[in-house]
């Protein structure tokens, strides 16, 4: 297959320009073309990642702001009630704000920056320049792919500003309350805007998910065989299938959700009586079912969020280790049973919602399984350390990180996992800190690794190293310092979503831990808006990179110009001959894939 | 004004952070990118041994600030929250070692390996031995911490003991519906369409006659040391959910969904004021499921008390069907004592479990 597409190289991007080979003309490129309605794989991942990075910004400044409201709950602060009006009345943020922050940070944070910025941005920019194509399969759903999520955006965005306000009912929307705008002036027009977003979001990850999948399966140059993909496109290319399999169940959820909010249907609605309106005459629907369908997609979601970013740390710890990868074929074989087990465990979320018991003990089961493939991939990446040679880039710094991060993360899973554990434990701060760890935090290290390790390529210089090991240093020890706390709130059986702590005889006790928690998570804020200046300001004014190949890397990224144009190759793709792991291997630093195999060269 | 200047300061912090990182790029290139390249890395080797260190203090540290404060530093309330807590330190302790062990590892390594000129790295891409060994390894380990877990999951899932005794409890926004059976030890019908704020907060069908002694009130349910309690769980309007950190259960209450749940208390509310040093001690039950603007309001008591003045406490009630037709009471219609009602003893009723 591969090799059929490589020796007939009509890819997209060959018509485009008229002769495939014929590299030296340039086709009139306006503004517009090249910067907004591009068709340009890394363009489009440019615009994927700049898009995440501005809702990065807001949902953490939303958490910023809800932070504030729980560190410091006696406080008001006047400089609120300029920003926010009346939802921070007397400089206290209101109840109603603080659920719409809440709700709109885990939105956007899993949806719009670690979804589309994560696997947007690298899915775009890696799958074509490591496989070896000119561009993905189709540059114009491609297209689409990041106007719908631009769509999305402005839709979710025109939300904060409506009267009744945004969404206010947990990034999971979980019907009756989000289904009855009566329960909740949140479920008003702002989940109208909300669902109508999310909608749109579905139509742009499909898009861009069968595009990857299609480009993987049929693109790769000669000699890229499935075995010698980079782990980065195999974590990738899992990512979209998983995408494209879970996210048209969560598309049924929203249109039957839509359904009983606004044409009378009871999928969800049943045996309701909302104080001040009465009894509703939906009966016989079940508020459950809502929750199969969105968990159907949620939980694999996880795994779409994070297994990009162990992709890219696989990648990048093997490179600055000067190491082969340990365990190649395990880490796909993982990989594989993560994608696997992704579709068969959605219900642990669901323990406690009254599910048939020997239904969660099999969810049990299959949930503590993930556990394997994941200690396999933990063991392997240490043992890639192991007898290296490492260079601490910025972006090796953040895959260590995300190792670190991710083995703190996944052993609580272990134990959320146990239903029976979880019946304690569920929708505490337990769960606020596991899940942030290892998939907010850890695929954000993923995130920045890929961001400071392919910064040369995107823009042909470099960021500014010592920002990025203020960067990581920081985010590093505030990132525990913020989550590791959290532990103890929870264990002490401290739920969470709650506004305000000190009504509770049993939960009061953390006031001064908040405090500190807050305090922290407004540092780590202010860093990650240096990372962003260091961005911005590299892209224009950082140190010009001046290898083709800065990391001494193997893989065919690496063997563009500086600044690859459309088509990425001036002249024929390169042939593969081996795969993208061999580092140190009879004593050479790095063996390109593009080398062919020499006669006296050692099996591995 | 406090604002600005605070803007003003982190403003300056960053240029002087800038100014410092660009300066340390002019002289990297001035040194060449070969020898600040080593430097630098040798200090975030350092750096990595230095994080490992101080994390693993920070560990401990929290601990020793908080551990005090969670709910493990007294026993657990009930005696199926005391299997949950030992299920808890054992998985603690399988974590725990994990968590340390790996963490060494990674940043030992981390530090142990930076790139030294005369370092020839080892060309290993795999090893069938070592993969089977921590594929098998966490398996085996994963399988005891599954059928402990199980075992309890059914336990706690599964039929309560006979003695038990059932009390409804209906999350509404914001706040809690308690209804005991009665004497009759029955539910009465309800139907959500006859709900009353004023009269009718449940819906109850009064035509039902077991619905003529239940009790109901929205104060606290009250339960007996020692005797198991079942909980029928239901929801008026949202999702809530019944959370109880001190038993160590929770289950959420679902429109149109009865759940259940079962525990048995193990200490009285007086016994937990003096466990936990605390004489504003109460078990509150925390609605754990987002459920609206006032959901971080959404407060339930329990008191637990002995079977005495438990006794006491029960006689007192009065039917809600008495409260609501007045004129159906006896006693209101002889004037009489309303509590002598109450305390007739009715005890073949007791037995049957409330039906939904």
């Amino acid at each position: 297959m591969s090799n059929e597409a490589v020796l007939h190289p009509h890819s997209v991007a060959a018509t485009h320009e008229g002769h495939g080979v014929h590299h030296e003309h340039h086709h009139h490129e306006t503004f517009i073309s090249k910067y907004v309605f591009s068709q340009d794989h890394k363009m489009i991942a440019k615009q994927f990642l700049i898009t995440g990075m501005v809702w990065a910004v807001l949902g953490g400044l939303m958490s910023v702001l809800f932070r504030l409201q729980l560190g410091y709950p006696d406080s008001s602060f006047p400089w609120l009630e300029d920003i926010l009006g009346k939802w921070a009345k007397g400089g206290h943020i209101t109840p109603e704000a603080y659920y719409a922050l809440v709700t709109t940070h885990g939105t956007v944070l899993v949806f719009f920056v670690l979804t589309a910025g994560l696997s947007g941005t690298f899915a775009n920019f890696l799958i074509p320049l490591q496989i070896g194509a000119r561009d993905m399969a189709s540059p114009f759903l491609n297209m689409l792919s990041y106007w719908f999520f631009f769509a999305a955006s402005i839709v979710m965005l025109s939300s904060i500003f409506v009267e009744t306000g945004p969404f206010s009912g947990g990034w999971t929307a979980y019907p009756p309350l989000s289904a009855l705008g009566d329960a909740s002036p949140g479920s008003k027009t702002g989940m109208d805007l909300w669902i109508v977003s999310m909608a749109l979001f579905v139509v742009s990850s499909l898009l861009g998910g069968l595009n990857y999948i299609a480009t993987i399966l049929n693109m790769r140059t000669k000699g890229m065989s499935m075995t010698r993909l980079p782990l980065t496109i195999w974590a990738l290319f899992f990512t979209a299938v998983l995408g494209v399999l879970s996210f048209p169940v969560l598309l049924s959820g929203f249109i039957l959700l839509i359904f009983d909010r606004n044409f009378g249907t009871s999928f969800y609605l049943s045996d309701i009586y909302i104080n001040g309106v009465g009894a509703l005459p939906n009966e016989g629907g079940s508020a459950i079912l809502f929750q199969h369908l969105f968990w159907f997609l949620g939980h694999p979601e996880v795994y779409i969020i994070l297994l990009p970013a162990m992709g890219m740390v696989s990648e990048i710890l093997s490179v600055n280790s000067r190491k082969p990868i340990f365990g190649y074929m395990a880490m796909i074989g993982s990989l594989f049973a993560i994608a696997i087990l992704a579709f068969l465990v959605w219900a642990h979320h669901m323990f406690v919602t009254g599910l048939n018991p020997l239904l969660g003990s099999v969810f049990v089961l299959l949930t503590l399984l993930i556990a394997v493939p994941s200690a396999i991939k933990v063991f392997n990446w240490l043992t890639t350390l192991w007898r290296g040679n490492i260079r601490f880039t910025s972006g090796m710094l953040f895959a260590i990180g995300f190792v670190s991060l991710f083995i703190s993360g996944g052993l609580t899973g272990i134990w959320l996992g146990n239903s029976a554990l979880d019946i304690h434990l569920h929708d505490t701060y337990f769960v606020v800190a596991h899940f942030h760890i290892v998939m907010g935090v850890a695929s954000m290290f993923g995130m920045f690794a890929g961001i400071y390790h392919w910064f040369p390529k995107m823009y042909g210089r470099y960021l500014n190293n010592t920002l990025g090991y203020i960067h990581f240093w920081v985010t590093i020890a505030g990132a525990y310092m913020i989550f590791w706390p959290m532990h103890y709130e929870g264990l002490a059986g401290m739920p969470r979503r709650y506004y305000d702590y000190s009504i509770w005889e049993s939960f009061k006790q953390f006031v001064e831990l908040n405090r500190f928690i807050s305090l922290v998570s407004m540092i780590v804020f202010a860093v990650q808006l240096l990372f962003l200046f260091n961005f911005f300001y590299s892209i224009f004014k950082g140190r010009k990179v001046t290898s083709l190949n800065p990391w001494s890397a193997n893989t065919l990224e690496w063997t563009t110009p500086l600044r690859p144009g459309h088509g990425n190759w001036p002249g024929e793709i390169p042939e593969v001959h081996r795969w993208p792991y061999d580092y140190g291997k009879d004593g050479q630093d790095f063996i390109s894939q593009t080398t062919p195999v020499g006669e006296e060269e050692s099996h591995h | 004004m406090t604002i600005f200047l605070t803007i003003a300061v982190v403003v300056l912090i960053f240029i002087v952070i800038f100014q410092i990182a660009k300066a340390s790029e002019y002289v990297s290139i001035l040194k060449g990118d070969d020898i600040s390249r080593k430097q630098n890395n040798k200090i975030n080797g350092f750096l990595m041994v230095v994080f490992l260190i101080l994390g693993l203090i920070g560990v401990w540290y929290c601990n020793k600030l908080y551990f005090g404060k969670t709910l493990l530093a007294v026993d657990a309330a009930s005696v199926e929250g005391a299997r949950v807590d030992s299920m808890l330190w054992i998985t603690l302790a399988v974590t725990g070692i994990v968590f340390i062990g790996t963490q060494i590892i990674l940043f030992w390594f981390a530090y142990k390996y930076q790139e030294k000129d005369n370092r020839k790295v080892f060309y290993f891409a795999h090893s069938n031995k070592l993969e089977a060994i921590w594929t098998v390894i966490p398996a085996l380990v994963l399988t005891v911490l599954v059928i402990i877990g199980l075992r309890n999951w059914f336990l706690f899932t599964g039929e309560p003991p006979k003695d038990a005794m059932v009390v409804e409890i209906t999350g509404k926004q914001f706040g809690w519906i308690y209804r005991y059976p009665g004497k009759d030890g029955a539910f009465g019908k309800k139907y959500y369409k006859n709900i009353d704020p004023a009269t009718n907060t449940l819906g109850i069908l009064w035509e039902d006659e077991l619905a003529h002694d239940d009790l109901i009130n929205e104060q606290s349910m009250v339960l007996v040391k020692g005797r198991p309690v079942k909980l029928i769980i239901g929801s008026r309007d949202v999702i809530h959910d019944v959370g109880l950190p001190h038993f160590r259960l929770k289950m959420d209450a679902v429109p149109g969904i009865p759940t259940t749940m079962w525990f048995t208390p193990k200490y009285t509310t007086k016994e937990m004021k003096e466990m936990t040093n605390n004489p504003n001690f109460i078990y509150e039950i925390s609605c754990d499921q987002m459920c609206g603007n006032g959901h971080y309001s959404m407060k339930g008591i329990i008191d637990v008390v002995d079977q005495e003045e438990y006794d006491v406490w029960i006689a007192k009630q009065k039917p809600q069907y008495l409260v609501t037709f007045p004129d159906k009471d006896p006693s209101n219609a002889q004037s009489a004592d309303t509590t002598k009602l109450a305390v007739k003893p009715v005890e073949t009723a007791t037995k049957t479990i409330a039906k939904l």
